[in-house]
């Protein structure tokens, strides 16, 4: 449990000074930026509006919304199959892990279970997804701080998960894979194999981003002691995933929760960090990344055999009642709430998605900091927009 | 700040990189000249066949953007034995599937009961027009010779009826 | 100017020559740099390849870029102090040019030779300053405000430094002209070995450290690339400006680094010369006639050298904020290279 740091202290009296200044003295007016919904930093189309004085932030407000496609409202009148498609593009970068608490919300209500290979496969693209996702922060998180050359090095170490994945499913970004009672197909030929390969280039690209800019001291002296989110105040706002665990939250869904996947079958480590600044927050989920590829080795070695579907219905109508299953994604904590009537498609679907509540939080923390503060903040925090807006 | 190893570190990464380029080559494929494979089971286009469709409309009704256009209409055809009587069978006179539209999630090549919908790895038909992205019965047929014999399944996988 | 070559050239001739000269000295470099390490060095060291279609491997990539940048519309924002608007890059790009008369070339081919150029050079070096802050003032942008006010402060603050780094060479060579400078690094002895020369470099490395970490900050290049600051502000100073204008600050950044990388290897490198004690030269009026056509590709040579490492540098590491970038000049570059100059002196006096 941190206290606030000094740092952070001292920018909280400097902020209400700024703003003691600007409604006292008329001359100087705060200036209003605009951090538009068009911009290089932000991932996608979030707004942030921000007061500030000279280089420092007054207040700062988000203002999502900007690529809100309606999702709740569409999966009202589609079948869960053409449901499945949709969620894909949720978190478009992690992409199988959108699928999998929707199919497994449906799972409950219909009371059946995959069978084991097929959870092991599920665990296993799960984890893949959460490496593209995440190995691609590790890049972005470059750009941001003005180091261009980590983004393209993840974008590299990107393509063998995505082949691999499109090996297997078919898409490379949206492979719509999940099924009701299982998986759409089995692995092709050769993709273990060539799995395992992937993983250890991936274990090798961690330690290149790792020394070109973990180790960098201009990265750290931009990250330490920024944004720091004290562990109450992160369970207050309702942060998830990788923010939580950096604030010294030991909690992981994967861990906790007992699901129809395969994560207790494997032995894993949950990375926390005491600080709750930008550096915890990279740094976590660089090690989760690591985590990732040791989990699907693991997973790789335990396949077993058997069938990827259980026995369903040609036609599937989930029997009515509701069901409310949340999983680990590589965001935070995703999860569906499926009303179903005994329809070929869900009555109603609400989504509840990571980064909504993850940045729930920028007022507070980017009040007192300097501008190139909000993008480390912003960038330590990471969200993806569709993810935000549904 | 002098210059510490964190600092020396990361430029030896940049180097490495650089040298590692040289020698082994770039991983970026140069495109036109030289193209990559997809994988078999890649989604590029959807092929049909033409003779195992029945009109049953499962796959226009699953596909979740509505973009599949079928018209049919029902004649006699022949008995199947001699002396039997005349069939009623669905003929088609019309299968659009409009790319523009189509998200390639792949509900209407799994729904299909008859396998007459195959999925294909061709990626290369844009079209400077977007009408001409509607592609046609004909069309549709061609894409027939580019779809690959389904994969060997891994080890352990459940041998296909 | 090259009165030694066996040809008499009327005057205008020599105008002539020397205006062709000045811009080679300057557009040659900038061109180089361009396409060998913005294009081609950067790529390598993201695993691609960089432009491989203008051209033979992509040389003509620049040319191209030129042509597109030209064909470009001419737009002055609406609420813009129109006139400052359009003279600001023209004042970055001028002091460029004005920089580079006064580095020499080779025994005889330099365009000016003051007897205080090094004072003249860190003058002029300052002059793009004032085009910078003009330029992020009247584009009516609050991102180019936020540059340009940043950018005033960065390279005031690292003026500084880079004048106080070059003391410690004058007191050194004992002279602010520059061709004295060269003579003195070509024809010194270390310990009384003169196999190469006496680079000014050996003995000041702090110096040069100190000075290349200025220079990399004067030309706003990451590290110390937060006027520019990609990810924020969109381009900081920059963000209004399209066609020529944008061209003629592209084409400034990187003909202001190879100036500054010239004068980097004539203060600390040896300029033009390659050790005359290999070939028995004593003075400058030993030196032969051939200097003055191998004494450009050397200075080329070296020019290239360092600014491979400043670019190298450029696409390895992450910005500084802007009070950590302040706090790194005022707090620890100055007191160094002041220290530097005081070794310096107490060496030379008492050695």
């Amino acid at each position: 449990m941190t206290m606030l740091s000094e740092r952070q202290q001292l920018s909280y009296i400097a902020s209400q000074a700024a703003d003691a200044r600007l409604n006292v003295e008329l001359e100087t007016e705060g200036m209003t930026l605009n951090i538009g919904p068009q911009h290089p930093a932000t991932h996608g189309t979030l707004r942030i509006i921000a007061r500030l004085d000279g280089e420092q932030v007054i207040w700062a407000e988000p203002s999502a919304g900007y690529m809100h496609r309606g999702y709740e409202k569409l999966t009202e009148v589609r079948t869960f199959p053409q449901v499945t498609s949709l969620i894909n593009r949720i978190d478009w970068l992690g992409s199988f892990a959108n699928e999998v608490p929707f199919i497994l919300a449906a799972e409950k209500l219909m009371e059946i279970e995959a069978p084991p290979r097929a959870q092991h496969i599920r665990t296993i693209l799960f984890e893949l997804s959460r490496i593209a996702n995440v190995g691609l922060f590790l890049g972005d998180l470059g750009v941001q701080m003005g180091a261009i050359t980590p983004v393209f090095l993840a974008f590299r170490d990107r393509e063998y998960v995505l082949n691999l994945i499109e090996g297997a499913t078919g898409g490379r970004f949206h492979p719509n894979f999940d099924r009701i009672g299982g998986l759409k197909d089995d692995l092709p030929q050769g993709w273990i194999d060539e799995t395992r390969q992937v993983m250890k280039k991936l274990r090798g690209f961690c330690d290149e981003i790792e020394d070109l800019l973990f180790g960098n001291e201009i990265f750290q002296s931009r990250t330490r002691g920024i944004g720091v989110i004290p562990a109450d105040v992160a369970r207050q706002y309702g942060l998830s995933g990788a923010n939580l665990r950096a604030s010294g939250v030991d909690w992981d869904l994967r861990r906790d929760q007992s699901l129809p996947m395969a994560w207790d079958k494997v032995d894993f480590k949950v990375w926390t960090h005491p600080d709750g600044d930008s550096w915890a927050r990279c740094w976590v989920r660089l090690q989760e990344v690591r985590e990732s590829t040791k989990i699907v080795d693991q997973l790789l070695d335990t396949m077993p055999a058997g069938p990827v579907m259980a026995k369903v219905p040609r036609i599937i109508k989930v029997p009515e009642g509701e069901a409310w299953v949340s999983t680990e994604n590589p965001l935070g904590e995703m999860g569906y709430y499926v009303v179903s009537k005994g329809d070929l498609g869900p009555f109603r679907v609400k989504i509840r998605s990571a980064s909504f509540n993850n940045i729930s939080i920028t007022p507070w923390v980017l009040k007192g900091v300097y501008v190139p503060d909000i993008i480390t903040i912003l960038a330590s925090l990471y969200f993806i927009l569709g993810d935000i807006d549904r | 700040m002098p210059k510490l190893p964190g600092l020396i570190k990361g430029l030896g990464v940049t180097m490495g990189t650089l040298v590692r380029t040289v020698k082994d080559g770039a991983n970026t494929v140069q495109y036109p000249h030289a193209k990559e494979s997809p994988p078999v089971r890649a989604r590029g286009v959807i092929a049909l066949r033409e003779d195992n469709c029945t009109a049953c409309m499962l796959c226009a009704r699953s596909c979740p953007d509505w973009c599949i256009y079928i018209e049919a209409h029902k004649q006699l055809a022949p008995p199947r034995r001699a002396g039997g009587k005349p069939r009623q069978v669905n003929h088609l006179d019309r299968f659009d599937i409009d790319y523009a539209l189509c998200m390639y999630c792949g509900i209407c090549v799994e729904v299909c009961p008859f396998d007459a919908l195959f999925w294909s790895p061709e990626y290369e038909y844009s079209e400077p027009r977007i009408a001409d992205l509607l592609h046609d019965k004909t069309k549709l047929g061609e894409w027939m010779e580019t779809v690959p014999e389904a994969p060997a399944l891994e080890v352990g996988a459940e041998k296909k009826k | 100017m090259i009165a030694q070559l066996a040809v008499e050239i009327p005057y205008w001739g020599q105008s002539l020559l020397r205006v062709v000269g000045g811009l080679v000295a300057v557009l040659l470099p900038a061109g180089t740099i361009v396409y060998l390490f913005l294009f081609k060095m950067m790529s390598f060291m993201q695993s691609r390849l960089g432009p491989m279609e203008a051209g033979p491997f992509g040389s003509m990539q620049l040319f191209a870029e030129v042509g597109k940048w030209l064909q470009k519309e001419d737009i002055v924002p609406e609420n813009a102090d129109a006139r400052i608007y359009k003279i600001a890059p023209i004042i970055v790009l001028v002091s460029t040019f004005l920089l580079v008369v006064v580095i020499p070339f080779g025994p005889d081919a330099w365009f000016t030779n003051f007897s205080a150029g090094v004072f003249y050079a860190l003058a002029i070096g300052s002059v793009s300053v004032i085009g910078i802050l003009v330029a992020g003032w009247s584009s009516a942008n609050k991102y180019s405000l936020l540059g340009g006010l940043r950018a005033a402060g960065q390279l005031i603050a690292y003026e500084l430094p880079m004048v106080l780094a070059v003391v410690g060479v004058v007191i050194q060579a004992g002279s602010m002209n520059l061709q004295d400078i060269v003579m003195a690094q070509n024809t010194g002895e270390i310990f009384g070995w003169s196999g190469i020369g006496f680079p000014f470099v050996l003995t000041q490395f702090v110096g040069f450290l100190i000075f290349m970490i200025a220079v990399q900050a004067e030309l706003t290049q990451a590290p110390f690339d937060m006027p520019i600051a990609e990810s924020e502000l969109v381009s900081g100073y920059m963000t209004e400006y399209s066609g020529f204008r944008f061209l003629m600050f592209f084409i400034g950044e990187f003909a202001t680094a190879g100036v500054f990388a010239l004068i980097a290897s004539v203060l600390f490198l040896g300029g033009w010369g390659i050790p005359f004690s290999w070939f028995g030269w004593e003075t400058i009026d030993q030196v032969d006639n051939w200097m003055n056509i191998a004494g450009p590709v050397i200075m080329f040579t070296k020019m290239m050298v360092l600014t491979g490492i400043i670019m190298w540098v450029r696409f390895s590491y992450p910005r500084f904020r802007e009070d950590q970038l302040q706090r790194f000049a005022w707090k620890v570059l100055i007191p160094l290279s002041l220290a530097n100059i005081a070794v310096t002196a107490i060496v030379k006096v008492v050695v």
